[in-house]
């Protein structure tokens, strides 16, 4: 018999990375807000590869940190080792990865959930969603409680109908071993809610005193870590650091895999769920590029207090016992003792396409969602959603617009634009590449481009956003001081620019110009600014990239103004698009089925051509007129 | 760089008359200004009082391309409510062209269907009860557009434009794969191999240009169909004109089953030869189809090419086929004339009302005679270009322009030693202006070729 718990504001379902964003941006904005998950012990868990950050990845960790989101502060407390990635490329690419200790992720992130006000931790399965009259009105747990609540928050990652699966065993578990959540699916579909079935997977985990590491090579971090939020300095976050290995496959590994290929689930039709392109397990790499004669593999600690080594490169779901030659036939890893095997995921997911740039669904008020349910792959991914649906509930609560960052100003803004635009039919994954206006979407300018809004929000506090508004006056005063410094084609100049193999000067410049020249930079003119002035090591980058990209980045800002033009015109909920006979067929039909609320928006979806947008457009001008 | 500028010629192309080029966005003045001459002041039009008319000389690289009248309008006092220009043309067809891309190469950027007028209402100018004709004007516009484009461009030229695109795709692949991974894929030393690309793609993209230049690009020109019953010497016709035996040509009746095309100049005037199948009632499937599609070459013509057989008496088919070109614009052929005539010319003329010319293809009789009859049509504005094929190939060299420069702009960055990241951004516009002219978006085709090539992921 069901019966009525606690009322809140906010129903958080799931504590991963998406959850624990979703529910400490609601509580932090102060909403009473309770977070359900199977296992209280898994909170922010890491169930996969032992980092946060990575190319792209790092980006999005990094924005969410500038909008007051947690996942940027909890891996500079638990990382054991940090590195930055195309550090020989340019800043648009260079993005930060850290190894985090998996247990000390969790303890930490834990903590703060915990303990902060207005929230609230339940272990409980939640298997119905409760809509009256398309509304949110509250859940339901798998014991019968009711729990009355405004929104509802959908974190529920890889735990829908999950099935784990290696060779010929299948559990119907989430990831370790934990429940999990078997009904929710079912209430989902009988909503309307359109369900797919996504896949993943992840390596062994192999006892370090097992391995062999003089024959594989040592990778270091980084001597001088970056942090990942911008409210610690380097200092505050110096600590020794581990190390990782490199090893790699072999022609013998391959012949393992491919002998027993048919042994694979993935080839034998028992997995039917769509995979991420991104992380093929071993099998489909050794089948899909079969002249690759060695793949990379790196060993990577999961923890300072724990021997299991996480093996990145060979994630698997074929038999243990093809398993354990195939580790070890790797140089290395010969005597290698698996403590876990290797193994697929399945589980359901839903087509993100019904969801509001908002990451509410069109159909049903109230009910918002986030992370790996989305479609999406990777903590980070998840976390920026779960950051966006919780802020985004929020402001619904609080009857306020909601927060859409666009393409054009953060990573967390192409993700989401791409994963409600663009039908994605494999767990999606960011990537540099997506973000078509990355030379203005840096990780190093996250917090210049992000925080005031965190701040508008309520999630940054005026202190930080103070500090912030400090640190542009100081890059806008240093950068126009170096415009402004003339220098004359002296001998000490000419003496100082061929030391540094740079072309003498026919006439004066400005130390800025200097900085432009490809073989110069900020500090290497150092000898010919006399009044420099001292200067925080963040305030000098921005200056150096300012100066020395300003053509390119001017560029990609006016295309920025162009993109922007068709995003600001907003279109009417009630717009009825049989009412445009002109628009091609297939293009009324996508319109109709997306509703998208911008023309921006409305011109990337597949099968709306520029013309279409055309007609729109003067449609839309008509429509306002008649108003 | 997509400019908000926009330009086209205002006026219908042709020989007759004067034509004007209209410019309308914020750089309208800029470009006017980079582009217009006076005669002896050197006062710029964006200093002078708005709508006031200006005489003096476009100019293009500092040659003189034509002698125009210029009428400036500042917005909002413009049909577009933006800064407008408005130039008069005097020098015919192909100068009003070269203006126009003058106008390009300014800065602005070609108008897309029906965007002068979609601009005038967005700003308010047009009233709402012409919105519906605004949107039926879009809409009908770039239907005809997106079929010409396509139908329009050649088969070898379809190809080089995919080859490129695929080669562009896969260095720019190999960048971002290696930048999405660095750690799996090396791009050190690329530059050095990206940088030979470059230059072999921008060769391939100049030499698409200097074909688009010469009209060679599409099947642009007069479309003209040669027309007439079986075996009366079409494709013998053809094959002079052309210089070469393309047409098979033999004493059976109803050889030629297929359309054949070649694009030919006479006397500097382009026409798009179209040899078609002999056209009679037959019970033989084969021959019906090419009689159909013959027909229906016909329907869309700008001129017919009508030959007839001077040693054979008009049938029915013939009398059937005058009726058909009683209305368009033909000249009649009467061939075979070495052969003993049954066909008299006077007659054939009263019958026709068009101008009979007697040949012999056999003998190469006549040909000059054909040529000038032809030709003096066009230049007496009798004959005139099929308008949106003409706007299908400005687009199209203006697209393969913004891809040239693109290009260039990547060299450009590698000669800089700027890093791999910033050779892609220009790598991908030129990718993307390529597949306007094929009609084909970028859609994830990067993302998929990533994948598809390259090995990623943990």
């Amino acid at each position: 018999m069901s019966y009525i718990y606690d009322s809140y504001d906010v129903a958080v379902v799931g504590a991963g990375h998406a959850g624990c964003e979703a529910a400490l941006a609601c509580a932090r904005l102060g909403l009473n807000t309770i977070m359900f998950t199977v296992s209280v012990d898994s909170i922010a868990l890491m169930p996969c590869n032992p980092n946060v950050g990575g190319t792209s990845k790092g980006h999005l960790v990094r924005e969410i940190d500038a909008l007051g989101g947690e996942m940027g502060k909890n891996i500079d407390k638990t990382y054991i080792q940090s590195k930055m990635l195309n550090q020989s490329k340019g800043p648009a690419v260079h993005s930060l990865r850290a190894q985090a200790d998996k247990q000390d992720y969790t303890r930490a992130m834990r903590e703060v959930v915990e303990n902060t006000e207005n929230l609230t931790v339940k272990q409980a399965e939640i298997t119905e969603i409760l809509v009256e009259d398309g509304k949110i009105t509250g859940v339901k747990t798998f014991s019968d409680g009711i729990y009355p609540c405004r929104v509802v928050v959908l974190c529920t990652g890889v735990y829908l109908n999950a099935r784990c699966i290696y060779g010929e065993v299948s559990h119907y578990t989430g990831p370790n071993g934990l429940p999990s959540a078997n009904h929710l699916t079912d209430c989902l579909k009988s909503l309307g809610i359109e369900m797919y079935r996504f896949k993943t997977g992840t390596p062994a985990r192999i006892d370090k005193r097992s391995i062999d590491f003089s024959k594989m090579e040592e990778q270091f971090g980084d001597e001088k870590v970056v942090p990942f939020s911008f409210t610690n300095t380097p200092e505050d976050i110096k600590r020794d650091q581990v190390s990782c290995w490199l090893t790699y496959t072999n022609e013998t590994t391959h012949d393992i895999i491919r002998k027993n290929i048919d042994r694979s689930p993935l080839y034998s039709g028992n997995i039917q769920g769509t995979g991420p392109r991104y992380c093929p397990s071993i099998e489909d790499k050794v089948v899909k590029f079969a002249d690759k004669t060695r793949h990379q593999v790196f060993i990577e600690p999961e923890g300072n207090y724990t021997n299991e080594m996480y093996i990145s490169g060979m994630s698997s779901s074929l038999p243990e016992d093809v398993q354990i030659a195939m580790y070890r036939s790797v140089a290395g890893l010969e005597n290698a003792q698996i403590v876990r095997n290797a193994y697929a995921i399945e589980y359901d997911c839903i087509n993100p396409m019904q969801l509001k740039p908002s990451l509410e669904f069109k159909k049903i008020s109230g009910l918002f969602s986030g992370g790996q349910f989305n479609g999406s792959s990777g903590y980070e991914e998840a976390a920026a959603q779960g950051l966006m649906a919780g802020i985004n509930a929020a402001m619904k609560l609080l009857n306020r617009e909601p927060v859409i960052l666009d393409r054009s100003q953060a990573y967390i803004g192409v993700l989401i634009d791409d994963l409600v635009t663009k039908e994605t039919h494999e767990p999606y994954r960011m990537m540099t590449s997506r973000a078509e206006y990355r030379l203005i979407l840096r990780q190093d300018n996250a917090d210049q481009r992000l925080t005031k809004i965190g701040h508008e929000i309520g999630l940054i506090s005026d202190e930080r956003y103070e500090k912030l508004l400090k640190k542009e006056e100081m890059i806008a005063e240093e950068t126009a001081r170096l415009e402004k410094s003339l220098i004359g084609a002296s001998k000490d100049v000419q003496e100082v620019l061929e030391r540094l193999n740079s072309t003498t000067l026919k006439t004066g410049t400005t130390l800025a110009e200097l900085i432009k020249r490809p073989e110069l930079n900020y500090h290497a003119v150092k000898d010919l600014d006399k009044n420099r002035p001292e200067l925080p090591d963040d305030v000098v980058e921005q200056v150096e990239i300012n100066l020395k990209y300003d053509g390119y980045i001017k560029r990609q800002e006016h295309q920025v103004e162009q993109f922007k033009k068709l995003e600001g015109k907003k279109i009417p909920e009630d717009i009825n698009y049989e009412d445009i006979p002109s628009l091609r067929i297939e293009a009324r039909q996508k319109l109709i089925k997306f509703k998208p609320i911008s023309v921006g928006q409305a011109s990337r979806i597949s099968g709306v051509s520029p013309a279409d947008i055309s007609v729109l457009l003067v449609y839309l001008e008509q429509y306002r007129r008649n108003k | 760089m997509k400019s908000d500028t926009i330009a086209a010629i205002a006026t219908g192309l042709s020989n007759a008359g004067i034509s004007i080029v209209r410019i309308s966005g914020e750089n309208a003045f800029p470009i006017i200004d980079k582009i217009f001459r006076k005669k002896k002041s050197t006062k710029k039009l964006s200093e002078m009082e708005s709508h006031t008319v200006h005489y003096g000389y476009i100019v293009n690289n500092e040659e003189v391309i034509d002698e125009v009248m210029v009428v400036i309008m500042r917005g909002p006092r413009s049909y577009t409510k933006e800064d407008s220009i408005e130039i008069d043309c005097h020098g015919g067809i192909i100068v009003t062209k070269r203006v126009l891309e003058t106008v390009l190469e300014a800065g602005a950027r070609l108008a897309e269907p029906g965007e002068f007028t979609k601009r005038a209402f967005l700003n308010g100018r047009i009233d709402l009860s012409q919105a519906e004709a605004v949107i039926d004007v879009i809409h009908a516009k770039s239907e005809l557009a997106l079929k010409n484009s396509l139908s329009q461009l050649k088969g070898n030229v379809l190809e080089k434009i995919k080859e490129i695109r695929e080669s562009i795709l896969l260095d720019t692949a190999y960048i971002e794969a290696a930048l999405d991974d660095p750690e799996h894929i090396s791009i050190d030393g690329f530059a050095e191999k990206l940088s030979g690309d470059v230059e072999v793609l921008r060769n391939d993209i100049f030499k698409l240009l200097n074909s688009a230049e010469n009209g060679r690009l599409i099947k642009e020109g007069i479309r003209t169909v040669i027309l007439g019953k079986p075996n009366v010497g079409k494709s013998s016709l053809l094959n002079i004109l052309v210089g070469e035996e393309r047409a098979i040509v033999t004493d059976i009746a109803g050889t030629t089953r297929d359309t054949i095309e070649e694009t030919i100049y006479l006397n500097g005037v382009c026409l798009n030869l179209i040899d078609t199948a002999g056209i009679r009632e037959t019970e033989d499937v084969v021959e019906k189809i090419g009689v159909d599609k013959s027909r229906k070459s016909a329907e869309n013509a700008d001129l017919i090419i009508y030959v007839v057989d001077a040693s054979t008496p008009l049938d029915q088919n013939d009398y059937d086929l005058i009726d058909f070109i009683k209305d368009k614009k033909a000249v009649i052929l009467l061939n075979k004339t070495d052969l003993d005539t049954v066909v008299d010319e006077k007659e054939l003329q009263t019958l026709t009302k068009k101008t009979v010319i007697k040949i012999s293809a056999k003998n190469h009789i006549g040909m000059d005679e054909m040529e000038n009859v032809i030709t003096n049509m066009f230049f007496e504005g009798n004959l005139t270009f099929n308008e949106d094929i003409y706007i299908t190939n400005a687009r199209q060299k203006e697209a393969l322009k913004e891809a040239k420069v693109s290009l260039e702009q990547v060299q450009n960055s590698i000669e800089l030693g700027m890093p791999e990241d910033f050779f892609t951004i220009d790598l991908m516009n030129a990718y993307e202006a390529l597949g306007t002219i094929i009609g084909e978006a970028v859609d994830e085709d990067l993302i998929n070729t990533i994948f598809k090539e390259f090995c990623m992921g943990k």
